[in-house]
């Protein structure tokens, strides 16, 4: 493209969801002016948009917000600190160089060259085709975000009877929006033993009002030929198989799925970016930043957090580690590698950097289990020497850990080779 | 002559307008005498030349053919669509023609076809590649197999085929079963879009005046006491001094409505797997297995997009309609995919799907004059695979013949099919900026999967034969045919229908008829639960 006409920029930030917008204000905090934020949707604030319901922001403002309103928190601080967030504009590559393509009604292609950028774009629902469920592929399937959409934006029903396949928190959140508006949930059929959603919505969403949880069940055939008019549910086995003849037959008109969240990372991949099999995100280093130096990644793109809350911490880190960035100033320690133990999935950050002193501490390290634990230990090791223990009332795989290893126990592990963390019955000799 | 109107007419005398009667929800179940009327008789005037049923790619490939002629023609479907039935559901497949036995019409038709792909496809602005094709032998046994399609491929007159080894299969194909012995490879084999060629097909007729009457089910075909036609559908009825039947999976109903010799069709349906693109590709060729007493086996191959799909299956269902997939043939394309690909990767799956195939008892498809039929009845039947290759043959054999038989002659104003344009996705920056230019709307991404922009949404709606539901819009933009399966831009494109064709977000249908996304508003569905309520 004409590069006469690129634009360079400290730092681009791609999404203005909360994890764009942290990063943009942190970065902003940290003494970054020519900054620029793409956002492809009209409007700032990415799905929280659509997330009507309240119980945002308990951690962060210490009040229970609605998702429209933490957005316009954040919305409203980049408006008055002047950052620049376009809206409309879809980032269509991002090369290893940092130069950024995107496209706009407003600018038509438009190339950027970025000192850093960061990458922020949230994350996507898992289809009922990914799971391929049998069945017609008639109108009345739709996932629990596409659903949420049609009835907190657009003003629409999608359906008057439904069954949810999958206890994830949009699911749960759009049990009870359905009920509320005057549609029979019938049941919200989950595949595990153990619902992925937070305690606190099956309780509000499903519990009070009287919706069925149908646990260690799958939907095994979808029927309709126009539209869905019902759907088979089965018990499952312990390797997740259909039982026969534990069939229960629901009569309905739609099926929403909330079946987990996939992040999307298309530009990632495109730029080359090194990426972890488990969390289907970059992996990066205690910075958040990705195997390219100066590309940073932050929020649900990295991996699926439960609560905006998190989000938006780890993504004021990414803003000012990429303001630093800019400003020359490189975190220089020996990168050890933090690996998933039993028991634990997808630990973020995959590598922490470890400099004398280290002065960046205390290093967030968050995971998510692979099962329901009880009064268990989180175990840290490091080359198989404890160096961190946290007892753990519960573990469920629906809510993410997150442990924080202070100067000490970081300082124990200066010489080690990898990091390990594990979840273990008994508490290790430290 | 008796002329069936809506049997309400009686019931609500005057009140009844045209349009209700014509409902067919109304009109369904009629049994009643039906009157001739003055608003009735005034249309009926209106004669066609030729009444294609069927709007799958071999209807739309005739309505091609015969558009360059001069004469009304018209295409009637039952679906709201074209390429609505086996046309958006198969493997895409350009077979070169070593699998159909020589002598057949299948073997001839087959090679024909392939042989002008290249060429149309490009006319039409149609996704089309040459890739080659592989034949899979996994033991000796498998060998006089495969000597047998090379010697039906020299028979057929398909170029290029040979037999290959162990070693070379492994260097073109590294995915490939290691235990592999030899293959039949086939480098004309051929990969096109089936429903993007039949909405094409579809849109180059249409603009040389054919007319598409869709989501209107044809009832009764009938010939008239004065030699011509009667074509009675769910909505109106059509005389015609030529019907061309090409209905796919109700093509062997309508051929026993009007032939004094039966043919007996088998619906057939074969269940697949489609992968992402942004999944590595296995294989950059379609890969066949050897057919064995086991089976026919199923295939391993990449699509003109770049996504990889498995299957299909082949098992005969009593309801020629029914696409539902089962867990069952699911798990049997996983079983035999792993014999030509054996660390199989379900990771990308997307979608999986199933089409019918129209299999005539006997085998082979029956071309031509219907016979056993009064004259001007034309027919294509019992056209399955290889359907698609032998499309465009089929297409100017029988449009030719219909044109003879109506001693038309080729119009001097015949238009040349407009390609459709290269999609954003495919655009170089330079050819996207061009884009944009031109039209502002190029800037906005609709669909972020497939990268497709709101112009590119506007235009499918605006073709010739335009896209009026969400599956329609999918198939000649592929908005809601990547990752998320539509789960962004389905609102988005929804609003654009609306927008587009003035209507409501409740009339919007998924494929027509009653798929409706949208059941009602907050408000109206609230009150229906609670009416008693304000």
């Amino acid at each position: 493209m004409k590069t006469e006409n690129m634009i360079n920029v400290d730092i681009l930030i791609v999404g203005a969801g909360p994890a764009g917008l942290a990063a943009a204000i942190s970065a902003k905090e940290n003494g970054i002016d020519n900054m620029i934020v793409l956002e492809r949707e009209d409007n700032a604030g990415g799905i929280l948009r659509q997330c009507i319901h309240n119980g945002f922001g308990l951690h962060r403002f210490k009040e229970e917000l609605t998702g429209p309103e933490y957005a316009q928190r954040d919305i409203d601080k980049a408006k008055e600190m002047g950052i620049d967030v376009r809206t409309g504009v879809t980032v269509l590559n991002v090369t290893e160089d940092k130069v950024v393509t995107a496209i706009s009604r407003e600018w038509g292609l438009q190339v950027f060259k970025a000192k850093a950028v960061v990458l922020a774009m949230g994350c996507r629902e898992r289809p009922r085709g990914a799971l391929a469920i049998p069945g017609t592929r008639c109108a009345g399937i739709y996932s629990a975000g596409t659903a949420q959409k049609f009835v907190n934006l657009e003003g629409f029903m999608p359906g008057r009877k439904c069954v949810i396949l999958g206890s994830g928190d949009i699911g749960l959140i759009m049990a009870r929006r359905m009920t509320l508006q005057g549609a029979k949930v019938l049941a919200c059929v989950e595949l595990m033993p153990y619902s992925s959603g937070q305690n606190r919505n099956i309780v509000q969403c499903l519990q009070d009002y009287n919706i069925p949880l149908y646990l260690s069940h799958t939907v095994v055939d979808i029927q309709g030929k126009e539209r869905v008019t019902g759907v088979t549910v089965a018990k499952v086995d312990e390797n997740r198989k259909p039982i026969p003849g534990s069939e229960i037959q629901f009569d309905c008109d739609t099926l929403l799925l909330s079946v987990g969240l996939l992040p999307e990372n298309e530009l990632t991949i495109g730029a080359g970016v090194e990426m972890s099999n488990v969390t289907s995100g970059a992996i990066v280093d205690d910075c958040l930043q990705t195997s390219i130096p100066g590309i940073f990644a932050c929020g649900n793109v990295l991996h699926v957090h439960d609560l905006v809350d998190h989000v938006s911490n780890e993504s004021f880190k990414a803003g000012k580690a990429a303001a630093d960035f800019v400003k020359g100033i490189v975190h220089t320690g020996r990168e050890v590698p933090v690996k998933d133990g039993a028991g634990v999935r997808g630990c973020v950050p995959q590598t922490i950097k470890l400099e004398k002193g280290a002065e960046h501490a205390p290093v967030s390290v968050m995971f998510r289990s692979d099962r329901v634990y009880q009064n268990h230990f989180i175990v840290v090791k490091a080359d198989g020497k404890a160096i961190f223990a946290q007892k753990k009332m519960i573990c469920t795989p629906g809510e993410m850990a997150d442990i924080s290893l202070k100067a000490e126990a970081l300082a124990a592990c200066e010489d080690a080779a990898e990091i390990v963390v594990s979840i273990e019955a008994e508490k290790p000799a430290m | 002559m008796k002329v069936k109107i809506c049997c309400r007419w009686q019931v609500f005398g005057l009140k009844c307008t045209e349009r209700v009667c014509y409902n067919k929800f109304v009109c369904k179940n009629t049994r009643f005498v039906r009157l001739r009327t003055a608003a009735v008789l005034e249309r009926d005037e209106i004669m066609y030349d030729a009444i294609i049923i069927g709007a799958g790619v071999i209807g739309c490939a005739v309505a091609q053919q015969l558009a360059k002629y001069s004469g009304k023609i018209a295409v009637i479907d039952r679906m709201e669509d074209v390429a609505d039935g086996a046309s958006k559901a198969n493997s895409g497949i350009v077979h070169a023609g070593f699998d159909a036995h020589p002598g057949t019409e299948k073997a001839r038709l087959n090679v024909k076809g392939s042989k002008m792909y290249g060429k149309l496809a490009k006319e039409l602005g149609v996704p089309y590649g040459q890739p080659g094709a592989l034949v899979l032998g996994f033991s000796e046994e498998d060998r006089p197999t495969i000597e047998k399609l090379l010697a039906q491929a020299v028979a057929n007159d398909v170029e290029g085929c040979r037999i290959i080894e162990r070693e070379e299969i492994l260097k073109m194909e590294p995915n490939t079963n290691p235990e592999v012995v030899c293959a039949l490879y086939a480098p004309t084999s051929g990969l096109v879009s089936p429903y993007e060629m039949t909405c094409a097909l579809a849109d180059s007729a249409a603009e040389n005046g054919a007319e598409f009457i869709l989501d209107n089910p044809v009832l009764e075909v009938k010939p008239t006491m004065d030699g011509n036609w009667l074509v009675i559908t769910e909505r109106d009825e059509y005389k015609t001094r030529a019907v061309v039947n090409c209905a796919g999976m109700g093509s062997g109903v309508i051929h026993n409505m009007i032939s004094t010799r039966k043919v007996k069709m088998i619906a057939r349906r074969g269940e697949y797997y489609l992968l992402d693109h942004m999944a590595e590709i296995p294989f950059t060729m379609t890969m066949f297995q050897c057919p064995t007493k086991m089976g026919k086996g199923v295939l391993v191959s990449p699509t003109t997009h770049g996504n990889t799909l498995l299957g299909p299956t082949a098992d005969d269902i009593d309801n020629g309609y029914d696409v539902a997939t089962t867990r069952k043939a699911l798990d049997t394309v996983l079983e035999k995919v792993k014999l030509t690909w054996k660390n199989v990767n379900l990771r990308p799956v997307i979608t999986t799907f199933s089409g019918i195939r129209a299999h005539e008892e006997n085998g082979d498809f029956i071309i031509g004059e219907v016979e056993g039929a009064p004259a001007g009845a034309f027919e294509a039947v019992g056209v399955e695979s290889p359907g698609l290759s032998a499309a465009p043959a089929i297409g100017q054999e029988l449009g030719d013949q219909v044109a003879a038989f109506l001693k038309a002659e080729l119009k001097t104003d015949w238009v040349k099919p407009t390609p459709v344009p290269k999609s954003f996705r495919n655009m170089t920056d330079e050819e996207r900026q061009a884009a944009y230019e031109k039209d502002p709307e190029y800037g906005v991404l609709v669909c972020r999967c497939e990268q497709v922009t709101e112009a590119e949404i506007r235009a499918a709606i605006r073709r010739p034969v335009g896209a009026r539901s969400i599956d329609a819009v999918k198939r000649r933009t592929r908005a809601g045919m990547g990752r998320c399966q539509g789960g962004f831009c389905s609102p988005r494109v929804l609003e654009i229908l609306c927008e587009e064709l003035g209507v409501s977000p409740l009339e919007i249908t998924k494929c027509g008829g009653a798929s409706k996304l949208l059941v009602g508003t907050l408000t109206q569905i609230a009150k229906e639960a609670r009416p008693d309520e304000n």
